[in-house]
């Protein structure tokens, strides 16, 4: 390098091309790592599998994919959005990413909204996977997509403020153990594989309430039944994204 | 860069106490203290990290809290943490970085400068300790900032490592970037700086250039060793009234006082005089680390 290389000449650039940038590496950054692939994709894709062909859960009258299929895509929503990204988001606040990016150009909300794209992008691709999968064992899917798209995105932004509240306030090590176990304590008692009407009656009523299973039992709804609106399951999912997005915000720390 | 009177404290300790620095454009400012001086915490506030609890800091103009958006692009930081993610790939990190500027250097050159070629898609954590400190300094370095500030950019660096990374330094001053250098090497200070702020207690307690700092107050000292028992009081009436001789141990003597060429000559022919032909000669200027060891009774310690 000659003289005059480091010549002064700062500047930002533009916020799309910085957003853009922060996604993709997101999304590299977790397509790369193996723990997070086990979660978000063989798992979902595996189970989907097993209990769609094997008959060792009662889904109830009707075809076993066509009850699989929806809870798989709640399951895949919640690997993305809440433990990855909880986990991820966690690490990076221990290694001092964070604090690092905080003196870098692009601005909180620009690398919150490139964590949001970057999960939405990862989301977008496990729809389409398991979707082929499950198509391929047989699934016939009813109901209107855009209700489906809604129920994903508040299931989204439900999950992502539960994950990154936890990922703000807890030590790295204690959101990746947490965010595991919630997986799948969530996995067992949301609505995924197993239905919620094998739980005793009292149970039904405090898992009913949870935002997996608000998501898994909406989509059910609509893809499964051809049901309308699901309106009791979207309020479920709209306040779980009011409390964790606006906890996440008021208590998460950055360092 | 202007601080002024800068107060923070955390719960019930203050870690700034009324601290006061300026640097200077296009110089390289070195920041000296003892650990727990309150450096890093008064570079964090000019960052941008945290609030000052009083007192005004003004960075290129800017107010780093309340301008943070405006200031952010034109600095560079190289925190003492690193801030990379330990399976991030090296390369990859500084291409994102490189992205989020506009006028980005060219990051092939930059790697090649930093000698950082044969780690392209090696993770952070499986580089050496001195190719990671390169590569949160070429992060620092790779917006083009008008003012980068370096926390200990050489701390566990192998002595050749250390020089190519003055080098670098010497470079950006060249190209007229300021430099914040925060280090606890003496030599570092003494190597590179245009200024020095020696910080201790969370004040400034001493600042100027890094020779007016080692001029001032102490005399300098000549040391020679001979014959034991030589007869120092001819050699006196010969040197300026000031100077002090004495004979530490047997035939190690030291000279104080004002040590220049004539002094030296002076001792010189008085040895030739009386036979002695010295076998050490050695003449010893103040040291930055004397100065700081004095002024704050500690030990440099990383």
């Amino acid at each position: 390098m000659s003289a005059g290389t480091y010549a002064p000449k700062p500047g930002a650039a533009p916020l799309g091309r910085m957003v853009r940038a922060q996604a993709l590496l997101e999304v590299r950054t977790q397509l790369r790592n193996g723990e997070q692939l086990l979660l978000s994709v063989i798992i979902p894709t595996l189970l989907l599998v097993l209990f769609s062909t094997v008959d060792v859960v009662d889904t109830g009258a009707g075809s076993r994919v066509d009850f699989l299929a929806p809870g798989i895509l709640a399951l895949a929503m919640l690997s993305t959005a809440f433990t990855g990204q909880a986990i991820a988001t966690g690490f990076e606040r221990r290694y001092g990413v964070l604090k690092r990016l905080g003196a870098s150009p692009l601005p909180r909300w620009g690398l919150m909204t490139a964590k949001t794209c970057s999960v939405l992008l990862i989301e977008a691709l496990q729809v389409l996977l398991l979707s082929v999968v499950a198509l391929a064992l047989g699934w016939s899917p009813h109901g209107n997509p855009a209700t489906v798209l809604l129920l994903l995105l508040l299931g989204t932004a439900a999950f992502s403020g539960l994950g990154l509240l936890m990922a703000g306030t807890l030590k790295a090590e204690a959101t990746l153990a947490g965010a595991n176990l919630v997986f799948i304590l969530l996995l067992v008692g949301g609505g995924v594989i197993v239905p919620l009407g094998k739980f005793p009656d009292a149970a039904q009523h405090v898992l009913q309430l949870l935002p997996i299973s608000a998501l898994s039992d909406g989509l059910r709804a609509v893809l499964q039944h051809g049901a309308g609106v699901p309106w009791g399951d979207l309020g479920v999912l709209a306040v779980w994204a009011v409390l964790g997005l606006g906890a996440a915000a008021r208590f998460f720390r950055w360092e | 860069m202007e601080v002024a009177g800068l107060v923070k404290r955390y719960g019930n300790s203050t870690a700034v106490d009324g601290l006061d620095l300026t640097v200077e454009r296009g110089a390289v400012t070195a920041f000296l203290g003892p650990n727990g001086a309150g450096k890093t915490t008064t570079i964090e506030t000019c960052e941008g990290y945290r609030r000052p609890d009083a007192g005004t800091v003004r960075v290129l103009g800017l107010d780093p809290v309340a301008q943070g958006t405006q200031l952010r692009p034109r600095i560079g930081v190289m925190l003492q943490s690193g801030g990379i993610y330990p399976t991030a790939r090296a390369e990859e990190t500084l291409r994102h970085m490189a992205r989020l500027h506009a006028h980005p250097l060219d990051v092939d050159a930059l790697v090649e400068r930093l000698g950082l070629g044969s780690c392209g898609r090696t993770p952070y954590r499986r580089l050496s300790g001195g190719q990671q400190q390169r590569l949160a300094l070429a992060l620092a370095l790779v917006g083009r900032p008008e003012l980068v500030f370096l926390d200990e950019p050489t701390a566990g660096l192998d002595p050749q490592a250390r020089r190519a990374t003055w080098d670098l330094v010497r470079d950006l001053r060249a190209d007229g970037v300021t430099v914040l250098l925060c280090t606890h090497h003496m030599d570092e200070a003494e190597e590179l700086s245009d200024a020095v702020a020696i910080v201790d207690g969370g004040k400034v307690i001493a600042r100027g250039a890094p020779d007016e700092l080692c001029k001032g107050g102490a005399e300098n000292t000549l040391r020679f060793a001979g014959r034991p028992g030589l007869d120092l009081s001819s050699l006196l009436k010969a040197l300026p009234a000031e100077t002090a001789a004495v004979e530490l141990s047997p035939g190690s003597y030291r000279l104080t006082g004002t040590v220049d060429p004539q002094l030296l000559a002076t001792v010189t022919s008085w040895c030739a005089q009386n036979g002695v032909l010295p076998d050490r000669i050695s003449v010893e200027r103040r040291t930055l680390e004397d100065v700081f060891l004095e002024l704050t009774g500690k030990e440099l310690r990383s």
